[in-house]
């Protein structure tokens, strides 16, 4: 598919012209930052800007811990009360990089969510879709090492099961669990490898980031309308869009300062909220806590995994949890392919909106789920819960696609924009 | 798309759902003057809970993560610096691995760890239990009411029902704040157990009120530096939000054709 037309860089004077020949660094911020973006998008484009955002802060709150932590079982806990107590402002980087990951996936959650209600995933968009799925996945899984770190009980234990899951692997489970935590149990050994990879996912992260930012950089902004960007010639697309600069950059700052309020009124009034009070007792391998619960943006997926509690022929529940769990990230990484409507904004999809609205109340509900007991009720509606995730991607999708009456979609971007803001009869640009 | 948002934002209300404890607990809702956005440490209600923490609980429990020195930290039980260096001195005795003995402790030693081996440290107590976190585990209760972890304190320390029992050769004691209604510890306060300097009320109820507030202090010493941050953040992120604001609107002015 061709770029959507635009002006490039172009190098003025001699300086500019013999740097360009030789590193046409310039002319990549530049083009990024000109690159034409529909004039449509809602309040929902906002997220990629704050998980940005949230990246930075991360890498750089936790380059700060680092310089202060200590990967090993005996001081670990310590050196994190060292951070709070006795370094300059250690208190505000802590809490800054704890809450800063929660951040980061009510982000990533909204984000996500934003992409499947307005069809952001289908082609030309899959590798972007999908480059989005690894950078969650990279994300779940740096979380989850973070999270160790501080050595904890919730630490310990949170580590404890979370790889207890690759044991249960028919065959080579206990071989890779063992591989995994460098011995028979989580010591010392784990905590340092966890470090090490804490350290370095980010940065894959970054790599992966950019990917994704370079692909639809390639294919254009999905939009609202889910109508694309005309791109025939460099006067119409200039009539569906604005360049980044300045127009979305002043908007997204805007929504970035007031997500900060509600974040650093958090971290400033109760930081430690959204953690688990178990976490401020050190790791101790002997006393398990009455009730083991991961961070809370991991609970709808550990409540997929607890939804399985029934063997099935030869297979155990245990990796039949296991599978689901990772299973239900899996078929979201299928999603371009098995939505097979044409219409690719939600928008314009009655029926598709109403299982849309089901899948976001069953996130929630599968939230709630994962940080119960598995007592009562709750296995069952974890398990009505999976099965409608399961279902809602690989069965109402492919299905709805082929029945649905869709509404009718407007023929340009420009249409839509001018239906929300009329242009004035005399002065029609 | 305003859906979203708010499930964004349910998801907060929903994650402390992971902290409801077992069990049937009371937990009495004291009223600190640090709860909230803008309460602060009473510096007085510290050193009162200094004296309690150093007259009773120390005979048996730590504060391994505090260091003398804080003591005489502005936010905190602010004393001065003669006092502490005296506190410390007359107080505890710390192992000094150097002169392989014990010595008199000094200001940049820290309180020394739980001398009875079932008595957990004290440093870290109020944040690592959870008064407040219902209904139905949706953690409402702790933005509402307040903090949580000193609540939890003082209603174990004033939860006693005078009931006691023998189980394998230890006696508990029935708690009403305590998960699982029994506790090992024995009750550690009475009215008038110690004399305030200050006068202050010394009965069993205000003992407990400013022993907790004294053991929030140890577990978040930095809270009031804390909470200024978080209040001059939010004031100029608003400012910041209020100007960008109008340089969006002013920027998307003519696309929108509202000029």
């Amino acid at each position: 598919m061709a770029g959507i037309p635009h002006d490039h860089y172009k190098p003025k004077t001699g300086m500019q012209k013999w740097f360009h020949e030789r590193l046409p660094i310039a002319s990549l911020v530049y083009d990024t930052l000109t690159f034409p973006t529909p004039k449509n998008l809602n309040w929902m484009w906002i997220w990629g800007i704050v998980l940005t955002f949230c990246l930075a802060l991360q890498i750089i709150t936790g380059i700060i811990l680092v310089m202060h932590y200590t990967p090993h079982v005996d001081l670990a806990f310590d050196s994190v009360e060292h951070i709070m107590r006795d370094v300059n402002g250690g208190w505000a980087f802590r809490y800054l990089h704890a809450n800063g990951a929660s951040l980061f996936f009510i982000a990533v959650y909204a984000h996500i969510f934003r992409g499947l209600f307005y069809g952001s995933y289908k082609a030309p968009r899959e590798i972007t879709w999908i480059l989005g799925m690894l950078i969650y996945l990279m994300m779940m899984a740096t979380g989850f090492l973070g999270y160790v770190l501080p050595w904890g009980q919730m630490s310990f234990w949170g580590a404890t099961v979370i790889t207890g899951l690759f044991g249960a692997i028919p065959g080579v489970g206990s071989i890779l669990q063992e591989w995994l935590l460098g011995g028979p149990a989580v010591d010392n050994a784990t905590l340092n490898r966890f470090f090490s990879l804490h350290y370095l996912l980010p940065f894959v992260i970054v790599g992966l980031v950019a990917l994704h930012i370079w692909a639809f950089h390639t294919t254009g902004n999905n939009n609202p309308t889910g109508v694309e960007v005309r791109r025939k010639s460099k006067a119409e697309a200039q009539k569906d869009t604005v360049p980044f600069w300045p127009y979305y950059v002043m908007k997204d700052l805007f929504a970035l300062v007031m997500i900060m309020i509600v974040f650093m009124a958090i971290v400033g009034f109760m930081p430690n909220y959204l953690g688990h009070p178990d976490n401020y007792i050190p790791a101790n391998p002997l006393a398990t806590p009455a009730h083991i619960v991961p961070e809370w943006y991991y609970l709808p997926f550990y409540a997929i995994l607890r939804a399985i509690t029934f063997d099935v022929l030869f297979l155990d529940a245990k990796f039949l949890g296991v599978l689901a769990m990772f299973g239900s990230i899996a078929v979201m990484a299928l999603a371009p392919w098995t939505d097979t409507s044409p219409v690719r904004s939600g928008r314009y999809r009655p029926t598709f909106k109403i299982a849309f609205w089901i899948l976001g109340f069953d996130f929630m509900l599968l939230m709630w789920c994962g940080a119960q007991p598995a007592e009562g009720l709750v296995p069952l509606v974890s398990l009505i819960g999976a099965i409608y995730w399961f279902a809602y991607f690989l069965i109402i999708l492919p299905v709805l696609g082929w029945t649905e009456k869709t509404l009718p979609v407007p023929e340009t971007i420009e249409a839509d924009f001018d239906a929300h803001y009329p242009p004035k009869s005399s002065t029609v640009k | 798309m305003k859906k979203l948002l708010l499930s964004a934002i349910l998801a907060f209300g929903i994650v402390t759902t992971a902290n409801a404890e077992v069990g049937e607990t009371h937990i009495e809702d004291f009223d600190f003057s640090f709860e909230g956005p803008f309460g602060k440490f009473d510096q007085y209600q510290l050193q009162r809970g200094l004296q309690v923490y150093t007259e009773v609980c120390s005979a048996c429990h730590g504060l391994r993560q505090v260091a003398f020195r804080t003591l005489g930290d502005e936010g905190g039980p602010h004393l001065d610096y003669e006092t502490v260096k005296a506190y410390a001195a007359s107080n505890f005795e710390v192992y000094d691995a150097e002169k392989d003995e014990d010595r008199p402790a000094i200001p940049s030693d820290k309180f020394p760890e739980s001398g009875l081996e079932n008595a957990p440290d004290l440093s870290l107590m109020a944040k690592a239990r959870a008064g407040f976190h219902g209904p139905n585990g949706l953690g409402i209760n702790q933005i509402v009411k307040g903090m949580g972890g000193p609540e939890y304190i003082a209603s174990v320390l004033t939860g006693y029902t005078g009931k006691e029992k023998e189980q394998a050769g230890t006696t508990f004691y029935e708690n009403t704040a305590f998960p699982g209604g029994w506790i090992a510890m024995s009750p550690p306060l009475s009215d008038e157990l110690v004399e305030y300097a200050d006068g202050h009320n010394n009965d069993m109820y205000h003992i407990a009120e400013d022993v907790s507030a004294f053991l929030m202090w140890t577990a978040e010493p930095k809270m009031m530096a804390r909470q200024r941050l978080g209040l001059i953040s939010v004031v100029m992120l608003m400012v910041l939000g209020v100007l960008l604001y109008f340089s969006n609107k002013k920027l998307w002015r003519d696309i929108k054709r509202k000029s």
